[in-house]
């Protein structure tokens, strides 16, 4: 049980991770560019908001399979693909929760607005520099937000998972497949534990990211 | 004259296009004039950088910032902006938001040490204070000095005082003044009021729906009749004077324009110190002869220079004082008085000026 919370912690973490890294450049450019373009990506962004979870992992597997070209480098250079591995799993949970860190930080940026931009501008501060020193620490509700959703929503993933990364424990077996197991095996315990579990780690993560956020913007 | 900045900035606005030939002065302040969208502001956004119009020139301080093929970044443009809307960064205090510009040019192009800056602009008090408790005239203060710590050549000014109220804005203009003398860089001041021109600037452009219709010292162009100002209802003029004395026992200031008195209220500055005084045209009246018999202070012999066309019953006369160079006044009469008194173009007559004129103060 213990090797299971700690694998779905160790992916909502590192998926949080990647997707704050790549998301955040992602969501700044979606605020950012007027080009007809944006739309398009931003509407990709979105799709998982809408998709059955079944669906992304079906076209995972296949992109990542065997037969993929994307199957044939992994196979290649590491001599196994990405399905039903840890790795596999990594890619699928950020795809999915994209839009979850994707949407509140995009609004973030387009909430600032070319107001503050400019007036760093005037004030010599090149472009990334007005990205770090403006942007971002404008932006930080959006990124907190951002931040509790993408974890969240990868803690509570359940089907890309069992498309994806199936039911191997220490590698692709996180909480929700394990619910699903007790339950199926009718023990009622490890599954109250668990989901109990779930409900109180939910309900303090958002909890203490609404009070710290309510006393910081009282400070100011 | 020596311009600091020369350039052609040409665009199409909403409703019309900008076409406007700009030489702006190597020293004082610089007004930009005209109606709520004549395009005073994307000519600011030019000059800054942050709008980028094609077909547009800008050469300043002797080098392109730009051409049909360069356009340099407004982060290396070496200006000070202030905003209509103060635009402070609300999550940064005070003193981190002045400091922000600082940080960011080279120390040796520093205007004033940053103490001063801070005590010329009365910032020393809320340095630690969030932008966000600030009041809009204590905002527009802060902006005032952030731009100035950035160390800019040019400092760019888009109507900074048009966002407060009136009690604001009385509070700000004397800051404005005082930094106007302390300062060597040449400001471009835009303003839709007259009366803050007035009391800032020395020259003056004007401009209306995308042109440059007009441009010189102030002093001349509010009292030259080719311009809307001479002939209008809040028609003033502005002379400017050496201060000779401080009576103390009557709490009047005597200030000489033209080898002549004139009394101000209170102790203005130090005896020598220049000073400008603004005096509207509907606080001058008229006398055929010196009059004897009168509380008002401050009469003066001129000659009548211009009579300008009346509008409903009043009329503004352009008088003279001083024989070689002289300084001009505008007195706001009433039609009536002009035809009983008729009086003629090179008449001497006695301007009596009542009320308390605007003086720049210390």
């Amino acid at each position: 049980m213990i090797e299971t919370i700690w694998l779905t912690v160790k992916l909502a973490g590192l998926t949080t991770i990647l997707l704050l890294l790549l998301g955040t450049p992602l969501a700044w450019w979606l605020a950012r560019s007027k080009s007809w373009f944006t739309e398009v990506i931003g509407t990709l962004v979105a799709l998982p908001l809408v998709l059955p979870p079944t669906v992304i992992g079906f076209y995972l597997l296949l992109a990542l399979g065997p037969d993929s070209p994307v199957g044939q480098v992994t196979q290649s250079l590491f001599g196994t693909t990405l399905p039903f591995t840890f790795e596999g799993l990594l890619i699928a949970s950020c795809l999915y929760s994209l839009p979850f860190v994707v949407q509140p930080v995009r609004n973030a940026f387009e909430a600032i607005g070319d107001n503050p931009l400019e007036a760093a501008a005037t004030l010599r501060a090149s472009p990334v520099d007005r990205f770090f020193s403006i942007a971002l620490p404008l932006a930080r509700p959006g990124l907190i937000t951002g931040t509790v959703l993408g974890f969240a929503h990868t803690v509570g993933e359940f089907g890309v998972v069992l498309m994806i990364g199936g039911n191997i424990p220490g590698e692709t077996r996180v909480l929700s497949i394990a619910i699903y197991d007790y339950v199926e095996s009718l023990q009622w315990t490890e599954a109250h534990i668990l989901s109990g579990g779930l409900v109180a780690f939910s309900f303090l993560v958002i909890f203490i990211t609404m009070s710290v956020e309510k006393k910081r913007k009282a400070r100011a | 004259m020596n311009f600091c900045l020369t350039g052609h900035i040409r665009g199409r606005l909403e409703s019309f296009t900008l076409d406007a030939e700009l030489n702006i002065p190597a020293e004082g302040v610089t007004a930009l004039f005209g109606p709520s969208g004549s395009g005073k502001s994307t000519i600011l956004k030019s000059i800054a950088g942050l709008l980028k119009l094609e077909n547009s020139s800008l050469r300043v301080f002797e080098k392109d910032w730009q051409t049909d093929r360069e356009f340099l970044a407004p982060h290396k443009r070496p200006i000070g902006y202030v905003f209509q809307d103060a635009r402070l960064f609300d999550h940064l205090n005070v003193e981190k938001n002045l400091v922000f510009g600082l940080k960011r040019s080279n120390e040796k192009d520093q205007l004033l040490p940053r103490d001063e800056v801070y005590t010329l602009l009365g910032l020393t008090p809320m340095l630690h204070r969030s932008v966000r408790t600030l009041s809009g005239g204590e905002k527009q203060r802060v902006a005032i000095g952030r731009a100035l710590l950035s160390s800019p050549r040019l400092l760019l000014m888009d109507e900074p005082l048009s966002a407060l109220d009136r009690q604001a804005k009385d509070e700000i203009i004397p800051y404005l003044e005082r930094l106007k003398r302390r300062l060597r860089i040449p400001i471009l001041y835009v303003s839709h009021d007259m009366r803050e021109i007035e009391r800032i600037a020395d020259h003056i452009l004007l401009l209306d729906t995308g042109r440059v219709v007009g441009e010189g010292p102030l002093i001349d162009i509010l009292s030259n009749p080719d311009y809307p100002f001479v002939g209008s209802d809040a028609a003033a003029s502005i002379i400017s004077g050496t201060i000779r004395a401080y009576h103390a026992s009557d709490h009047l200031t005597e200030l000489e324009v033209k080898g002549q008195a004139f009394l101000l209220p209170g102790n203005i500055g130090e005896i020598g110190s220049r000073h400008r005084v603004r005096i509207a045209a509907s606080d001058v009246s008229l006398a055929k002869e010196k009059p004897s018999k009168t509380t008002i202070l401050n009469i003066l012999p001129v000659q009548v220079h211009e009579i300008l066309p009346s509008d409903e019953g009043r009329v503004n006369v352009t008088l003279h004082l001083g024989d070689t160079d002289p300084v001009s006044l505008v007195a706001r009469i009433s039609s009536r008085s002009l035809s009983s008194f008729d009086f003629k173009k090179g008449q001497s007559v006695y301007a009596q000026i009542k009320g308390v004129p605007i003086i720049e103060r210390k």
